[in-house]
């Protein structure tokens, strides 16, 4: 459904995005991350035809952004970073001008009002004007302008944000279940959403994609993907590494003790997270009679992946 | 154009209008106007002293009226819609610039004539007292309409320069003082000094107030349509320029 080419950017001499690509097709669910100024929401601008790229194109729904605009926005809703209302109206009059630009009237404007206000939570200020909401409020008010079409792209920028924890969880759970029929893009700081909602993420960082995949592969990159902890009571700690270190599939074994506890961690030879490595250290370790009580497989940690790949604020400006 | 678009307009413009009358800005406004008409009228414009059956007294006024009072209803078309962030929304749902760029101003030049149609009184009191000429009247309130509409046409490109209101105000107020200001003699006799005759009938021509009088005299010229219709057309065009520029910027 969302197609971007080779996309760039620039503001003056500065490059806010550079050449990004990717696709997202219908039930697919992409998040976007990176720092704050990564180009995230640069990115989401040219894709919703709010500014144009100095190069590259975006096509939505096999219509070129630019030169084809309005069939290309019909199909899409967007939220924009801010979430910006028109504060002079109510929530019902703010949702109707919504409905009427993407061609909704009479009975289909109500009923479209209506799926979005009991979507979004709404109704306890569906008559109150947008100056009196609460951030929370005014953020899911501006939520609902974007889906009030039902459109089959959704192009979010920051949903969640403002949002207090239960909100939050309500907003995910909504975006699963759009995803399973709409192409949704969506960017966040949360990498928790990350796990939660995406089916696919993007990193990007200075105008950059630095990582694109599933959340799964995002993890696989963490140092310590696919490692296997066991804290053994009362072992020796050099047989118990000799006894992992000659595992087919273990790599490096490295060893703490405390307490008259030994922690093992298990490097896989091959770096992949799968149940291999942890159901042959537990066979070692019921034939050896070891006493664990703890046996885990680290699956890596998407913050942890986020920091290494992508250069914090502080060290962009010595640099 | 399609009526669709046409559909566009009229909600756009159906937004703004709501905007206006769900904040105090249009009472205000509108009580404001009449107040002021009526001292202008009666009190600077000696309306009764005169002893003439018609509007002379009461439209005279406008173009200095309309000076502050247009930049003052204008001055948030655009440059709210940039401040409060809400202009990435209008412009990513499937109309084009120009329906909104249209939409806005007919809003605001509809709620202008509104303002200026609840100034009727003047009429009934002149009909009252004498027997003006009706035809004249229509003509003189036509030619208010098209001023008003002339200065708002410069407040809407000067509100898409901006997310400032109050410099999107200054802006127009300048622009329309100048437009007053073109063909009076103090300042064309300031140009005839050094400047050639070209331009100074150039800049002369720029001036409303003789296109104006002329509709208070009763005479509807095809010349004086074209005049405040290409104001209005050149200023809608550049703020469509203003607009593309912030976006491609």
């Amino acid at each position: 459904m969302i197609t971007v080419e080779n996309l760039v950017k620039d503001f003056g001499p500065k490059r806010a995005v550079n050449r990004v690509s990717f696709t997202v097709q219908r039930g697919e669910i992409l998040g976007f991350l990176g720092p704050n100024g990564a180009g995230k929401s640069t990115t989401m601008r040219m894709i919703t035809g709010f500014i144009p790229p100095t190069e590259g194109r975006v096509s939505v729904g096999g219509h070129d952004v630019n030169e084809d605009p309005i069939p290309a926005k019909r199909l899409m809703g967007y939220l924009p970073e801010s979430a910006p209302c028109y504060s002079d109206m109510t929530v019902h009059g703010f949702l109707s001008f919504a409905a009427e630009m993407r061609g909704l009237h009479g009975s289909a404007r109500e009923d479209a009002i209506r799926r979005v206000v009991g979507l979004c939570f709404l109704e306890n200020v569906l008559h109150q004007s947008v100056d009196t909401l609460s951030k929370g409020y005014r953020h899911r008010t501006c939520l609902a302008q974007a889906i009030i079409h039902d459109p089959e792209v959704l192009v979010l920028d920051e949903p969640t944000d403002g949002l207090d924890p239960n909100q939050k969880h309500e907003i995910r759970q909504l975006l699963k279940r759009f995803g399973q029929n709409k192409a949704i893009i969506f960017s966040t700081h949360i990498l928790e959403e990350v796990d939660a909602v995406c089916t696919k993420a993007i990193i990007i960082d200075r105008g950059q994609v630095v990582a694109h995949g599933t959340p799964a592969e995002l993890r696989a990159r963490h140092e310590l993907a696919g490692t296997v902890t066991i804290r053994i009571q009362g072992a020796a700690a050099e047989s118990v590494r000799t006894r992992l270190a000659g595992l087919g599939t273990a790599g490096k074994v490295t060893l703490s003790t405390a307490e008259g506890s030994v922690l093992a961690r298990v490097y896989p030879r091959d770096k992949f997270v799968n149940g291999d490595l942890a159901r042959a250290i537990a066979e070692v370790a019921a034939k050896e009679g070891w006493r664990f009580d703890d046996l885990r497989t680290e699956e890596g940690r998407l913050d942890d992946v986020f920091r290494t790949i992508t250069q914090p604020d502080t060290t962009r400006r010595a640099a | 154009m399609t009526s669709e678009s046409l559909r566009n307009v009229w909600t756009i413009a159906k937004r703004e209008l709501v905007g206006y009358f769900n904040s105090p800005v249009a009472y205000v406004f509108i009580v404001i106007f009449l107040l002021l008409n009526g001292f202008f009228t009666f009190m600077l414009g000696s309306y009764f002293q005169r002893g003439e059956a018609n509007l002379n007294a009461f439209l005279m006024w406008h173009p200095w009226l309309y000076l502050f009072l247009v930049p003052a209803a204008g001055m948030r078309l655009w440059s709210e819609e940039r401040r409060v962030g809400t202009l990435e929304l209008l412009l990513t749902m499937p109309i084009s610039a120009w329906q909104a760029i249209i939409g806005k101003f007919l809003a605001c030049w509809l709620f202008l004539g509104l303002a200026l149609f609840l100034t009727f009184p003047v009429v009934l009191t002149t009909t009252y007292l004498g027997d003006p000429d009706l035809g004249a009247i229509a003509t003189g309130y036509l030619g208010s309409f098209l001023l008003a509409g002339a200065y708002l046409a410069v407040t809407v490109m000067t509100s898409a320069m901006t997310r400032n209101q109050v410099i999107a105000f200054i802006l127009s107020v300048v622009i329309c003082f100048f437009l007053i200001l073109a063909g009076w003699e103090p300042v064309t006799d300031l140009l005839v000094r050094w400047a050639p005759d070209w331009l100074v009938s150039t800049v002369a021509a720029f001036s409303v107030m003789p296109h104006f009088t002329q509709f208070q005299r009763g005479v509807v010229d095809l010349r004086d349509l074209v005049f405040f219709g290409s104001v209005i057309a050149f200023c809608l065009f550049s703020t469509s320029v203003v607009l593309r520029g912030l976006r491609a910027a």
